[in-house]
């Protein structure tokens, strides 16, 4: 693990690159990481994240800046920008039931080809896809998911990049870790070796390339 | 006094609730739900942002902000809660073990089937964790008024896409609790404000009236 400044970060992050982003409506979603990216005009980013949150905060502040070419996300809806771009043609949108989403990280993270869910059985989410009966009930097969680079926020972490992350801050941040070539993470402090319990580290350092301090440029 | 439409879903939907239960309540008009929790009846409620013992909505400078609802609204923890990551929260709706889902309806029809996750051509905000829900929880109920702008609600054939070919377990509206079965939609309560000729007036779907129908 790597201390790095946000500038530095912007030049790690090529135009182009496929993201994961953690957060849930901006909550646990690296805003400073995001501002710099903003500052530094980086686009053509496909984005995969819960959502595109609102036009002001976490992924919505990217799309509303027009730095997105595709999002793959499960809401849009507190993103009026993101509808729009949509229906004018000028953003693709995959949209992904929430639960399926989490697993196809999980399952780029996790070494598999894949997971089979009863969600979206029967619906448009099944357009396309693979469906397997299972002991008389039906599923779709759907595929993991990666990213070139993972940005994730944590509450803190130790110079060993093991990470704390903090209530429903959490959410999809320990999977996208997993799913990612690079990873950079946001932290608000770093501690010292040790100060942090084996029990309350819930992403282990050795899986952090980069880290950026919340305000520290 | 003539009574809230959404507060009058909200009560009864709350009597659904037993002790012990493990709740997910929707953004919007599910949320109501928990002001009306019977008395001494404990239920844990789950946000799927990632928490289990959600409480309510913090004073005023109390607003933590890394703990919120689905909605990104400010909530507090009850004593005894635990936060953990999607992935774990999906596993507890998808895997059997939330007993109830409380969600918003555009459309329910008469296989009880649910539409309210989108509106072709016009409002697209995404699933969320509604197919989700709808799929995965032990119990779904829809809570919603019975007409938008007039329109019936509880149609024949829903129009909308939609969130799961699941059938949902109960429908709660201002007017009428309904059931789904094998037969069609089992009409078992109306409310003391309406009579049985307005629910059936405005509900396009075919109702059976339950021989035991009750007031609410």
């Amino acid at each position: 693990m790597k201390v790095i400044t946000h500038k530095e970060v912007a030049e790690l992050v090529k135009p182009c690159t496929t993201l994961m982003i953690g957060g849930f409506l901006g909550v646990g979603t690296p805003e400073g990481i995001i501002d710099q990216l903003i500052e530094n005009g980086v686009e053509n980013l496909t984005v995969i994240g819960n959502d595109t949150a609102f036009e002001d905060r976490g992924i919505g502040k990217l799309v509303k800046n027009r730095l997105c070419r595709k999002v793959i996300v499960s809401h849009i809806g507190t993103n009026p920008e993101t509808q729009r771009q949509m229906i004018a043609g000028e953003l693709e949108v995959e949209l992904v039931p929430q639960g399926t989403l989490a697993e196809r990280v999980r399952a780029g993270g996790a070494g598999l080809g894949g997971i089979l869910t009863p969600t979206g059985v029967g619906t448009v989410v099944e357009n396309g896809k693979q469906v397997m009966e299972i002991d008389g009930k039906k599923y779709l097969l759907e595929l993991p998911i990666r990213a070139d680079v993972a940005l994730i926020k944590a509450k803190k972490c130790d110079y060993y990049g093991n990470l704390v992350y903090n209530l429903t801050a959490t959410n999809f941040n320990p999977l996208m870790v997993l799913a990612a070539d690079m990873v950079i993470v946001e932290v608000e402090e770093i501690v010292p070796v040790g100060t942090l319990t084996p029990d309350e580290i819930k992403t282990p350092g050795v899986l952090i390339d980069y880290v950026v301090v919340s305000g520290v440029k | 006094m003539p009574v809230d439409p959404k507060e009058k879903i909200a009560r009864r939907v709350a009597y659904e609730l037993k002790e012990g239960y493990l709740v997910n309540l929707g953004i919007g008009l599910p949320t109501l739900v928990a002001n009306y929790i019977p008395e001494g009846v404990h239920v844990y409620f789950q946000s799927e942002n990632g928490i289990i013992g959600m409480g309510p909505e913090p004073e005023k400078g109390f607003e933590n902000k890394d703990l919120t609802n689905a909605g990104a609204g400010f909530v507090t923890a009850l004593p005894g809660a635990m936060t953990f990551d999607s992935a774990f929260s999906f596993i507890l709706i998808r895997g059997g073990h939330l007993d109830v889902t409380v969600l918003g309806g555009l459309q329910v029809d008469e296989e009880g089937h649910l539409a309210n996750w989108m509106v072709p051509g016009k409002m697209v905000p995404g699933m969320g964790g509604a197919m989700d829900l709808v799929t995965g929880a032990n119990k779904v109920i829809v809570a919603m008024t019975h007409t938008a702008k007039g329109e019936p609600k509880i149609v024949k054939k829903c129009s909308l896409p939609l969130t799961s070919v699941r059938r949902v377990d109960l429908i709660v509206t201002e007017l009428a609790v309904i059931q789904p079965i094998d037969e069609g939609l089992l009409l078992k309560e109306i409310s003391e404000e309406t009579t049985l000729e307005e629910v059936l007036r405005l509900t396009e779907a075919r109702l059976i009236v339950s021989s035991e129908l009750a007031r609410f």
